[in-house]
């Protein structure tokens, strides 16, 4: 049995699981219209690959990732592209972003699909496998899986905690999915070489952790042949390389590095990640999609999401990417006195602007609120520094320390105390006496420090930018002034060379001397005189000059067609020559 | 004696010439906290030169509007001062701008182009002018030689990247109610 480590802090609230755990999955019906957000990731878009008035096929893609932290978007059905449009996304800013329209078209027709062999590809094939499938980190977090799995680790995690209250789509997922979920983590495991696969999952569900038991005995050992890039071998599958560990219900269990803790005992300080340790964690509802873009070629466009809380019908719904939440929650049969809708679950979830928005790769969970279940908030009270929320907190910092300076502005000092390892779980929030809402400060600090820091980056650039322009001004005019200067002194060296050419031996040139053309250079007054007078004689003799090549040009020049002219020919030259003659007299006499 | 004392000298010596500053390094400070939008409303030519003048005491530190409230702050806790209110004299604090040229009017002038203290402008005589709006200041220097009128200034919209959670508003229970 393998030893298990604690976090510190952690809160246990009441789970509310069973009401949305009993209910197999159900397949939601396909709604008429779709509203596919280009940015499914949290970290980037994706550039648009379809124009409106397109017809386009159930797993096409419709947006490939941009960046190295994009991920790909695909048509969740067939039918056609409406219009690709601003529309509103399900994020707590309520802000609109380009999304893919799309009308179904009912004949939910697929493009052709490409499976994979996954123990007979090279590593780096699956890899661009899963960065095509659009698949994102589908515990909330919605970060890129191929970018995760790019490292070498030893210990591969499957995260089946599921902590937060509520919650139950990985549950069911385990419990109904578990085969396709151990394919996946073993895709996962021999595409980082791990050594090992931990499940992880919290002791409230047993029945899911029988299933992957039961998943994991019976697979087939994959095909032990090894593959040569990079040293990385084909995983054994066996009861020693796959477990899975039930770990104490405890929220928050489920944060990534909570649970690497729990099953490893390994603490990851702030600003490394997993992989530094050789550990690398990805979410049930991840290892699923794995193994259906790999097994299968489908491209990550349904996740399974539950409706929980003010609902008639809770339950877990297998739904399109793109569905319209409004059409999702009819199916749960809302009550009705239901008075908001979190995405999320209560500790970390959101309130929708409004059940409009689409469902996205991040929606685990859809929570109604209503009065009775959710009582209002009482009003916050001053904090009385009690400690409850430093004794909560899951990574060691001190909350009411953070609130303090958040709430003054204080960022500095929000940093000085470790703002940024804040997981944003709530645990202190939940433990505060006095009720104060310590997440939406510590959240607002982060995004001003963000910004901040935003802004520097710009105003360095346009310092940069700003210094490049002086000097370059500088530098231009430096350049000018020389140029000036140059021409000025070529200008007078000819000048004093004509003059010397002219006056001849006899008399001592004025401007002869080298000492004299820079003195006239530099502007004396003194010099100009004599400047001034030799400029006047020169022109003159240099027009005189010209003249005189000018004439004698043109007397050089012969009729190029006169050399073998007939008598006749030249009876008429000589006729034109005595006209052009009696023309040019009367001119030269006036 | 004499020995330690030529000793010591001569490592004085060696660690002035090798650890020598450059620049004036409270220049540097207060033009770190300047917003580098180079408008010139100080009255001087840039962040560079108003920081210059503030370091000399020749200005006052309340004369950034781009720098607005918060910029005037920082400038009083580095420099020991009071905190002053922005002097009106100057302008006021606006939203965050970039320039945008209407290019159907665009003449083609490179009038803003010269104007422009970051270069951001791009344009050759008698062609279209546009401007590269990660690399606007919003110092609304081309304005003013635009001899058609034909650039605005755009307040930057909120974006995803961009959204900030708000300052949480709660009611605090008070006292009488307790």
């Amino acid at each position: 049995m393998l030893e298990l480590f604690r976090f510190p802090g952690g809160v246990k609230p009441v789970s509310h699981k069973e009401a949305s755990a009993a209910a197999p999955i159900t397949r939601a019906p396909l709604p008429k219209l779709l509203v596919v957000p280009f940015r499914q990731s949290a970290t980037g878009a994706a550039t648009i690959q379809v124009v409106a008035g397109e017809k386009v096929l159930k797993g096409q893609i419709i947006g490939v990732a941009e960046g190295a932290f994009g991920s790909a978007v695909h048509a969740p059905t067939s039918g056609l592209v409406r219009a690709i449009e601003s529309r509103m996304l399900p994020h707590p800013s309520g802000l609109a972003a380009p999304c893919a329209v799309i009308e179904a078209d009912g004949e939910e027709r697929w493009v052709e699909l490409s499976p994979l062999d996954p123990f007979d590809s090279d590593p780096e094939i699956v890899r661009a496998k899963i960065k095509d499938a659009g698949i994102v980190g589908l515990g909330g977090a919605a970060f890129p899986s191929h970018v995760k799995a790019k490292t070498v680790i030893d210990t591969l995690i499957i995260n089946g905690a599921e902590c937060e209250p509520w919650i139950t789509c990985d549950d069911r997922l385990m419990r109904e999915r578990a085969d396709e979920i151990v394919s996946g983590a073993i895709i996962l495991g021999r595409l980082m070489a791990a050594k090992r696969i931990f499940f992880g999952v919290e002791d409230n569900k047993p029945a899911a952790a029988a299933a992957l038991h039961a998943a994991v005995g019976g697979m087939p050992p994959p095909s032990p042949q090894p593959l040569s890039r990079e040293g990385r071998g084909a995983f054994h599958a066996d009861a020693q390389t796959i477990q899975v560990i039930s770990v104490p219900t405890l929220y928050p269990a489920g944060g990534e590095k909570q649970l690497i803790r729990v099953l490893t005992g390994i603490e990851i300080p702030y600003g490394k990640l997993g992989p530094d340790f050789g550990v690398q964690c990805f979410n049930v509802g991840t290892a699923h999609a794995v193994a259906r873009a790999v097994q299968h070629g489908e491209p990550l466009i349904s996740r399974i999401v539950t409706l929980a809380g003010n609902f008639a019908r809770a339950g877990n719904f297998d739904v399109l990417i793109g569905t319209p939440i409004d059409a999702l929650l009819a199916l749960g049969a809302p009550l009705p006195d239901t008075d908001r809708v979190v995405m999320g679950g209560p500790m970390m979830g959101f309130t929708l602007h409004d059940t409009a928005v689409p469902v996205v790769k991040a929606s685990n969970c859809l929570l109604a609120m209503s009065p009775a279940l959710f009582p209002p908030p009482k009003p916050a009270m001053p904090c009385i520094r009690c400690g409850a929320c430093t004794r909560a907190c899951p990574v060691v910092l001190q909350p009411h320390e953070l609130y303090w300076y958040a709430r003054a502005k204080n960022f500095g000092k929000t940093q000085e105390y470790h703002l940024f390892d804040c997981i944003e779980c709530g645990c202190c929030a939940y433990v505060c006496p006095s009720r104060i809402p310590l997440v939406d400060y510590y959240r607002f600090a982060k995004s001003e420090i963000r910004a901040r820091e935003r802004e520097k980056l710009a105003a360095d650039l346009a310092r940069e930018r700003y210094e490049f322009r002086q000097f370059r001004e500088e530098r231009e005019k430096a350049e000018k002034a020389v140029r000036l200067a140059a021409k000025a002194a070529e200008t007078k060296a000819k000048l004093a060379r004509e003059e010397a050419a002219k006056v001849g031996a006899g008399e001592t040139a004025i401007a002869g001397e080298p000492g004299n053309t820079e003195t006239a250079l530099a502007g004396e007054p003194g010099n100009t005189e004599t400047a001034s007078v030799a400029p006047v004689n020169d022109k003159l003799a240099l027009i005189a000059a010209a003249q005189a090549r000018a004439a004698a040009k043109k007397a050089a020049v012969a009729p190029q067609n006169t050399a073998e002219l007939t008598p006749d020919q030249q009876a008429q030259v000589a006729e034109a020559e005595a006209r052009r003659a009696l023309i040019d007299a009367p001119k030269d006499s006036a | 004696m004499a020995l330690g004392a030529v000793v010591l000298g001569a490592a004085l010596g060696f660690a002035a010439v090798k650890f020598k500053v450059e620049g004036d390094p409270l220049v540097e400070k207060i033009d770190a906290i300047l917003p580098q939008t180079q408008c010139g409303q100080c009255g001087y030519p840039g962040c560079k030169p108003y920081a210059q003048a503030i370091a000399s005491g020749e200005a006052d530190i309340n004369c950034c509007p781009p720098g607005g409230e918060e910029g005037i702050r920082k400038l009083a806790d580095l420099l020991g001062r009071e905190f002053k209110e922005l002097s009106g004299e100057h302008g006021i604090e606006k939203p965050k701008s970039v320039a945008v040229i209407d290019e159907q009017i665009c003449i083609g002038c490179t009038l803003c182009i010269q104007a422009c203290p970051v270069d951001a402008i791009v344009g050759a005589a008698k062609q279209m002018h546009t401007i590269i709006a990660d690399q606007c200041t919003g110092c609304e220097l081309c304005l003013p030689p635009c001899p058609v009128d034909c650039i605005l200034m755009v307040p930057l919209p909120e974006t995803l990247d961009t959204w900030k959670w708000k300052y949480p508003v709660i009611e605090i229970k008070s006292a009488h109610h307790a």
